[in-house]
């Protein structure tokens, strides 16, 4: 490879926070000084370190806010990767830039729980305060944009305050008012504690929780509250049980994926477990961004050591030493609980050579996604570690197969990953006493919109959605419940006469629905519906990666016949969404493209959207 | 290096020894490859195992196939209905597998590829594509019927990801943007462009390693761009041409192509093509001059030749000034 440079010095600034990251240059050819031109350390050293481009990349952007062409220029040198590659990875994120910009960023969540609490107006209000959003202020200190989810659906409408700097600080803001946001935005430091992970339970400290058990009763920084509460008890248990008798628990036990696909856990497990090919990689999805998910986050922050015991079992099982904790890019708390936990895991040896005697060995890392919503997909979170763009790849072959760094790997969301502790504690047969035959255990639902008490609510499968909405409080006093979105954006709306559907994968399924990763987003009478399928389609648009032509162009054409649907314009506009997605569902590459069209058209159909020439408020 | 290209160094001539009679070229065969049963539309037909299904269905259309390039499937015009599966698959990249069902021309596939067709006829300009015109007849694509198209747009390369301009429905978003003239060899006319990113394969790890190019943004603002978007003479670009020679839709084209089709002299109609042989070195690359008016106004290479696979070097893709220079 003759890679050519720009030639642009980096400053000593962006020079720093890539070198914290990777350590001093070794020579002139990584970027070192040119003191000896004959040796040429780097090459496929570098090469091999590939994956450390979005750290890097993560690293000048929290330090100074932006990428320059300088420190895009010696990052490249640094990991021997062409600079133009590394320019399509840093444009494929939306939290990075490589123009220059404040060193304070606001993201003002305008998706559908915020919406349905009034973002809008407060975006409104920021116009006036911050100025228009995506333009630095008078000032040049902040600049503000329109975020989707940011997970915080509990806390709507939220925000989220990122401060580039040696220590890079951040904020977050909710329930949001413009004054709270503002202030925020000029000292994040002083913008207050956010409340802790308990407040997002409304069940917390009840008994019958199972996966929320510890949430609110144990300090998620401190390993010793984990272990008094039953933590590591799983962990002891399988490595007295071993690998193929776990895959045979967690099989029988019923468990199925929580991210939205339900797989059959076991069976990637057992299918991972089998391959000849080493190294085995596990992957831990905390990329939770599907618009009104905000359950892993609730886990990670209350919880943390269960998702990082969770990811030693499941490695144990299948035969990884190596585990990639990837998470979304916008949930600070999580981070820092969960490095924290990691380095806990590893003073005692829970983590690293040899745990507890076992002589099994499995380390984590944690990788921040960069806010890209596809990234969640199950091969693009694999691009996205390896430092390329979160693009999803064909499939056969799958990560079973052929994964992360193209060896086998098992990828699991962290729902579906701390539901193994208590499979592995209280035994297959009591864990799929609960719920129902085709959905064994509890899940968790993302309760948002316009009920009383949002927040997260673990049930056991087959409970209803009326049930479930009861539980939270209904739809304030005086309001009509108007519609239900299950499964998030990319599932579908329910009408006020469906809530006897079992939430469960085979009972939503049966009604034309899907649990997807358990959103119960509810709208009342006052939300304008069109404008949330407004939202919904935005928000398709905004995250498509653009690799394939039917999502890439299509998530436009559904945007603009909805602007024009908005307006009245009538049938044909309908029959052209029909028509683009149909051929979105039937001919994406993946799970994105196939679900865009989900909500828009369960909305036509269950809820009369659209009929006879409406505006979209027909009832 | 890539699963097809080394496909096809394997069949390459390269490799000399001696025997009794001195030293002999011979061509390495790979072993001879069982045939896999599959029925197309009803019909049994016997492919190679491992052939993609593209080699069982004769008259598909495709746009991002390169037949010297890893399928990248992006486009999905070729997808085909496979019995059992529950999105209809790329034919250009999916194997074949023993038993296989596969249709190709029920309404499912037609609709998608008309849609696919439609999609890409509404937001780009697929005037120099071939096929493409009698594609969209055969299916049936009327791309107007997502309303007027969009002004073009100066802003592309700038453009962040996860947030788009405002739109009212009002016109159909395009790629259509001004024609990128920065050099004399070639010019990059992206409002052409269908991203189906054989140029950044063929300038990248399958053909050239110089990975002057990658694909920046997100989304339908993501796009073919060099670092930062600098012209191509600040960038790694070594003019090679490759990506001229992969490209479908004639977004990459020749200077001397593309001021004269901006003349309006361009006309294949009057054009000859001579394959020969490089004059410049000893590597004995094939190229293919197009001459109309006894000029030399564009240069190829044959992508089934064994030494090139259809791609050069600088001077033999661009450096013909000579032949002409008529003193």
């Amino acid at each position: 490879m003759d890679l050519r440079f720009r030639d642009v010095a980096p400053t000593e600034e962006e020079r720093e926070a890539v070198d914290v990251l990777l350590g001093p240059p070794s020579s002139a050819w990584d970027g070192g000084v040119r003191d000896d031109i004959r040796t040429a350390r780097g090459g496929h050293e570098a090469r091999e370190r590939r994956d450390l481009l979005l750290p890097a990349l993560h690293a000048v952007n929290d330090r100074v806010g932006w990428i320059s062409e300088g420190a895009l220029d010696y990052i490249c040198r640094r990991l021997t990767v062409a600079p133009a590659e590394a320019y399509g990875v840093a444009t494929f994120y939306a939290l990075l830039s490589v123009e220059p910009r404040p060193r304070r960023v606001v993201h003002v969540c305008t998706d559908l729980a915020c919406r349905a609490q009034g973002s809008e107006e407060l975006c409104r209000a920021l116009d006036g305060s911050l100025g228009p959003h995506g333009r630095p202020d008078g000032d040049g200190d902040v600049v503000w944009h329109h975020s989707p989810c940011l997970g915080l659906c509990e806390r709507a409408p939220a925000a989220l305050v990122l401060e580039a700097g040696e220590c890079p600080r951040t904020a977050v803001v909710g329930p949001a008012t413009a004054e709270a946001v503002t202030r925020a935005a000029a000292a994040p430091d002083r913008a207050g504690d956010e409340p802790p992970a308990r407040a997002a339970v409304p069940q917390a400290g009840q008994d019958g929780l199972v996966l929320l058990r510890r949430v609110g009763a144990v300090d998620p920084a401190s390993l010793d509250d984990y272990r008094a509460a039953g933590g590591y008890r799983a962990l002891r248990r399988a490595f007295a049980l071993g690998p193929a008798a776990i895959i045979r628990e967690v099989l029988d036990a019923g468990l199925v994926g929580r991210g939205g696909a339900a797989f059959p856990t076991g069976r990637k497990w057992d299918a991972t477990a089998r391959q000849p090919d080493h190294p085995h990689y596990l992957v831990c999805n905390a990329d939770e961004s599907e618009p009104g998910t905000f359950k892993d986050r609730v886990v990670m922050e209350g919880d943390p050591f269960a998702v990082i015991e969770a990811m030693t079992v499941a490695a144990y099982a299948t035969g990884c030493r190596r585990g990639f904790l990837y998470l979304r890019g916008e949930y600070p708390r999580a981070l820092w609980l969960l490095t924290n936990a990691v380095e806990r895991a590893r003073e005692r040896n829970l983590l690293g050579a040899d745990i507890l005697g076992s002589g099994f060995d499995f380390d984590v890392e944690i990788r921040r996604g960069g806010g890209a919503y596809i990234c969640g997909e199950e091969t693009a979170i694999f691009n996205s570690i390896e430092g390329y763009r979160g693009e999803p790849r064909s499939k056969p072959p799958f990560p079973v197969e052929k994964g992360l760094f193209g060896k086998p790997t098992v990828v699991n969301n962290v729902e579906t990953l701390v539901n193994v502790l208590p499979i592995l504690t209280g035994g297959a047969a009591a864990y799929a006493a609960v719920g129902t035959g085709g959905s064994t255990g509890t899940k968790l639902f993302c309760l948002s919109g316009t009920v009383r008490r949002p927040g997260i609510y673990e049930l056991p499968f087959g409970a209803t959605l009326r049930e479930l909405l009861t539980l939270a409080g209904g739809v304030p006093e005086g309001r009509r419940l108007r519609a239900v979105l299950l499964g998030g954006a990319a599932g579908s709306f329910v009408r006020p006469g469906e809530l006897d559907i079992p939430l469960t994968f085979e009972g939503t399924r049966a009604a034309g629905a899907s649990l997807g990763s358990g959103v119960v987003l509810a709208l009342d009478d006052s939300v304008d519906l069109t404008g949330v399928l407004l939202r919904i389609a935005a928000f398709f648009r905004d995250e498509s990666c653009g690799q394939c032509v039917p999502c890439r162009v299509g998530t436009v054409r559904q945007e603009e016949a909805l602007h024009r649907l908005a307006r009245g314009s009538g049938a044909a506009d309908v029959a052209l969404l029909r028509d683009v997605g149909r051929a979105m569902r039937d001919a994406s590459i993946c799970g994105l493209g196939q679900t865009a069209w989900n909500a828009v058209e369960s909305a036509i159909d269950r809820l009369g959207v659209f009929a006879d020439g409406e505006k979209g408020r027909a009832s | 290096m890539t699963e097809r290209s080394e496909e096809i160094k394997r069949h390459a001539p390269v490799v000399t020894r001696p025997d009794e009679g001195g030293l002999t070229t011979v061509v390495p065969l790979a072993p001879p490859r069982r045939l896999v049963d599959v029925t197309v539309d009803g019909e049994p037909v016997r492919v190679p195992e491992g052939s993609a299904i593209l080699a069982a269905c004769s008259g598909t259309p495709t746009l991002c196939y390169g037949d010297t390039l890893t399928p990248k499937n992006a486009c999905r015009v070729c997808v085909v209905e496979v019995t059992g599966s529950r999105t209809l698959v790329p034919a250009c990249s999916r194997r074949v597998e023993p038993g296989m069902e596969i249709t190709t021309d029920s309404e499912r596939v037609r609709h998608s590829r008309r849609l696919v067709l439609e999609l890409l006829g509404s937001s780009t300009d697929l005037s120099t594509t071939p096929g493409a015109a009698e594609w969209s007849e055969e299916y049936g694509a009327w791309p107007e019927r997502f309303g007027p198209r969009g002004e073009p747009s100066t802003d592309r390369d700038a453009r962040h990801p996860g947030a788009h301009e405002a739109t009212d429905g009002a016109t159909a978003a395009t790629v259509a943007q001004p024609a990128k003239v920065d050099n004399d060899l070639y010019v990059r006319d992206y409002g052409k462009c269908i991203l189906c990113y054989k140029c950044v394969d063929a300038c990248g790890e399958q053909w050239q390693n110089t990975f002057a190019i990658g694909v920046a943004g997100r989304g339908f603002d993501a796009r073919i761009s060099t670092e930062h978007a600098a012209p191509l003479p600040d960038s790694a670009c070594v003019y090679c041409g490759n990506c001229i020679e992969v490209c479908p839709t004639g977004a990459l084209s020749f200077k001397s192509e593309y001021d004269m089709r901006a003349a309006g002299t361009w006309d294949e109609s009057r054009q000859t093509e001579t394959t020969t042989i490089c004059t410049y070195c000893g590597v004995g690359c094939n190229v293919t001059l197009h001459v109309q008016d006894n000029e030399i106004v564009k240069v190829g290479s044959p992508h089934d030749n064994p030494v090139t696979h259809g791609n050069l070097c600088v001077k033999g893709r661009f450096g013909f000034q000579h032949v002409q220079n008529r003193g």
